[in-house]
């Protein structure tokens, strides 16, 4: 029987990529270890090695075919002894254009296909940006674009701002998020650290209170845990502690939360712990809009911000307004669908569920009032309960641990300021409590589900 | 202070005079201060010990609170580096740091308001001991983290690279602090990128109670920098003039694009880690040889006196002055008011 070489998974978030070349020719031997082809992800160009001895029997995806998804069959391989006629006892291979998404799940995965890997991005609804003017133009971008786009039109606009980290310059960034940014700005304006968090984190704040304006990257932010005496103790407490003679105008930012199958050290939403602080300012966007309109934000802020992005959401696209310098105001929620029977408050990659969730209720009759965070802190409370007094109910959905959550702050503060309005009690949807797990069904369900809110929503307007 | 002081001009060079116990064994020649520098460096010297002694009082009669470390028996370090430094170049140092703020020129009413928590603080009260800055006088803190100021002071160096002034980062941390690994990432970032900063390691010998020789495998703490290429020497740092000459030296090396510096200062804290510390670590009798023997002050006295440059009227003059500058601090701070209640929620966002 012939082997199918399937696409591979390059990364821990990988769904899809470009079979950029293909090193072997069809009736070219293979021994185990041989380049076969190269494959072009989100973040880099990889080249696949054969796992198997044989003949390149048949080539199923040509050359620069794009978005071919993980584990479509890409060639067949033929073992000793098989010669070209074996292929057509071959079982009907997958067309050799990219299967389409809702077909993935029928492709012949060898794995689960990783729970938290992108849910597709739900296009934006009605409820207008009140900060972008009807009738702007819009244009798709990925999260990832208008991350590196903001960071090129903050550094264009003042020459006091720098990218510094690990793998930003030479390597275009271990996300690639400042893909094209050494090539513009120079080794000067974007500095491959060594891998130093607790220092060069530390040198950033002393370079911010000089008066430079560093965009600090942590690879992830799970990293940032060895720096996170400079973040706080240097970073939010010297403008205080200086009696307002000196700040730290500096942006911390990178991945954040979980990515997929990385486990417990790899795989933690940090936005409670810094929302904790005085003095930092903490955002975590959602969509390409929030990420870019609030990074630049971020960056003219003369304070700390800590700007909490997500790896699962770097490859999606939204819309976002076509302007000339989209800058959103940091502190401020946005409202991304308007309802009635349930405020449903969210941010960052929990927005994923939401948006599934909502369609599904709509559908099920409940109309769902959905709050975008976009900033922690400050937080917008004012947003949440002029919402819930609308409402009279309310869900929260976050990926983070539940215990001392940014849910659990937004829940008390409900109960505070709207506790007369309040119809049922609050609930809240958010990661189990437990260090992330490897295995794929346990991921799963450590993590929220789309169902999860439903059910929250369900309970809270007695519709279960 | 005046910013350019270090004047070498017909001064009058010889190997360093090792005396022992605070002697260091790789000081650079030592230059011969002109009248004008010994005299600049006893008024600095004075002024820092009798505003820590005032300080040490106010503290015994509770006006000052919480951490208060005394820079008494360091001065000569910090007062000879300020000397060889130039206006423009940056000092920051951890929480023992009362001589660093007077020898920057920062207004000792400001710096003694602060310690009493008192409005006219430089931190409007809110930073206490540990915790002071001037912008103006290039002064970044007063950290209370042991070593964070080290990476903070190489980002000073960085910036002074970036933006190509010539400044140099003057950067303080104790014995104790040495043994931080963020020091250690400093270091490495500071040599890669050829920042300009000077590394002064204060080994007063203990950190908190903990000798040099009980905390770490190696003692010799200017070589801390040798894996990383970074040169390093050992200075009797209760020498003002010892201090002086290697300072211009590294302030020189750094200037001129060739990377970091490391200056260990072989010093002597007198009194305890912080005002709390009873001192059981250490002998009496060590104490008191340091101060009769090594004593910074007395060494440019007996200088000033032996070179017929002052009288003992003219020191005593000296003395009068700088206690009048240190008791008009004393009564601001604690005349002075203390913060308005509005301040609470002032200066923690921009």
């Amino acid at each position: 029987m012939p082997i199918e070489i399937l696409m591979p998974a390059l990364s821990p978030t990988m769904e899809e990529g470009t079979l950029a070349k293909w090193v072997k020719k069809e009736g070219d031997s293979v021994a185990a270890g041989d380049v076969i082809a190269e494959i072009e992800t989100d973040k880099a160009t990889m080249e696949v090695e054969a796992v198997d001895e044989g003949v390149l029997g048949k080539i199923l995806v040509a050359e620069g075919t794009e978005n071919v998804k993980v584990n479509t069959p890409i060639a067949m391989l033929l073992g000793e002894d098989e010669d070209a006629s074996a292929l057509d006892a071959a079982p009907k291979a997958a067309a050799a254009a990219p299967a389409p998404q809702e077909k993935q799940a029928e492709a012949p995965a060898e794995k689960p296909a990783p729970v938290a890997a992108a849910p597709v991005a739900p296009a934006p609804d009605d409820v207008s940006d009140p900060d972008v003017p009807e009738g702007t133009p819009m244009v798709k971008t990925t999260v990832r674009e208008a991350l590196r786009d903001a960071m090129a039109e903050e550094m264009r606009r003042d020459g006091d701002v720098f990218l510094m980290g690990e793998e930003v310059a030479e390597y275009q960034g271990a996300y690639k998020i400042s893909q094209g940014l050494l090539e513009e700005f120079g080794a000067k304006r974007v500095i491959d650290t060594p891998i130093t968090e607790h220092g060069f984190t530390g040198l950033g704040v002393g370079a911010a209170m000089a008066g430079l304006k560093p965009i600090v990257e942590f690879m992830t932010f799970n990293f940032a845990m060895q720096a996170i005496d400079q973040i706080i103790n240097s970073a939010a407490k010297t403008l205080y502690m200086s009696g307002g003679q000196m700040g730290a105008p500096i942006v911390f930012r990178g991945a954040n939360g979980a990515a997929a199958r990385v486990a417990a050290q790899h795989s933690q939403d940090y936005a409670a712990w810094y929302a904790h602080v005085p003095g930092l300012k903490v955002v975590q966007p959602w969509s390409a809009a929030d990420a870019k309109g609030l990074l630049k934000a971020a960056i003219r802020d003369p304070n700390p911000v800590v700007f909490l992005e997500n790896e699962i959401l770097y490859g999606q696209t939204f819309e976002i307004p076509d302007v000339e310098d989209f800058v959103l105001p940091i502190g401020k929620a946005k409202v991304e669908r308007k309802g009635s029977d349930v405020t449903i408050v969210s941010w960052g990659i929990g927005m994923t569920y939401v948006m599934k969730a909502v369609e599904e209720l709509a559908a099920a009759g409940i109309s769902a009032e959905v709050v975008n965070l976009r900033s922690i802190r400050p937080l917008d409370i004012d947003t949440v309960i002029a919402s819930v007094k609308k409402t009279g109910r309310l869900v929260t959905v976050e990926e983070a641990y539940p215990m001392c959550s940014v849910s659990s702050e937004i829940g008390y503060q409900v109960q505070e300021k709207a506790f007369d309005w309040l119809d049922a009690p609050i609930l809240r949807v958010t990661g189990k409590d437990v260090p992330m797990p490897y295995a794929a069904n346990l991921e799963k369900l450590a993590l929220p589900s789309v169902k999860e809110v439903i059910d929250a929503v369900k309970a809270v307007t007695y519709t279960a | 202070m005046a910013g350019t002081s270090g004047k070498t001009s017909g001064a009058r060079s010889k190997s360093a005079a090792r005396s022992k116990g605070g002697a260091a064994k790789s000081s650079p020649a030592i230059v011969e201060f002109t009248k004008e520098q010994e005299l600049s460096a006893y008024r600095h010297m004075l002024l820092i010990r009798r505003f820590e002694e005032k300080a040490g009082q106010l503290y015994g009669m509770g006006l000052i609170g919480g951490f208060c470390h005394l820079y008494i028996g360091q001065e000569a370090v910090v007062v000879g580096m300020r000397m060889a430094s130039k206006d423009g170049d940056q000092m920051i140092t951890g929480y023992r740091d009362h001589g660093h703020m007077l020898a920057m020129d920062m207004d000792p009413k400001g710096v003694m308001a602060e310690l009493t928590g008192r409005r006219g603080g430089y931190s409007k009260g809110k930073g206490g001991s540990m915790h002071m800055f001037s912008k103006e006088k290039q002064f970044y803190g007063g950290h209370g983290i042991v070593g964070a100021q080290v990476s903070l002071g190489t980002g000073l160096g960085f910036a002074n690279r970036y933006r190509e002034n010539g400044a140099v980062a003057m950067t303080f941390f104790g014995d104790g602090a040495s043994n931080q690994g963020q020091v250690y990432e400093s270091f490495n970032m500071a040599q890669l990128w050829k920042l300009p900063v000077v590394y002064v390691i204060e080994n007063n010998k203990y950190g908190m109670g903990t000798s040099v020789e009980r905390a770490s495998a190696t003692t010799d703490l200017s070589q801390r920098g040798a894996s990383f290429g970074i040169p390093g020497e050992q200075v009797d740092g209760m020498d003002v003039r010892a201090v002086m000459a290697a300072s211009e030296k590294a302030l020189e090396h750094c200037r001129s694009g060739k990377g970091p510096y490391i200056l260990e200062m072989i010093t002597y804290r007198y009194r305890g880690h912080s005002m709390s510390d009873p001192a059981k670590y250490r002998s009496k009798e060590e104490v008191q040889k340091m101060r009769t023997e090594h004593d910074p002050i007395e060494q440019v006295r007996k200088r000033l006196l032996d070179n017929g440059w002052a009288s003992e009227d003219d020191l005593k003059a000296i003395d009068k002055e700088v206690r009048e500058i240190v008791a008009e601090s004393a009564e601001f701070a604690q005349t002075d008011p203390e913060p308005d209640v509005s301040e609470l929620y002032t200066d923690i966002l921009l």
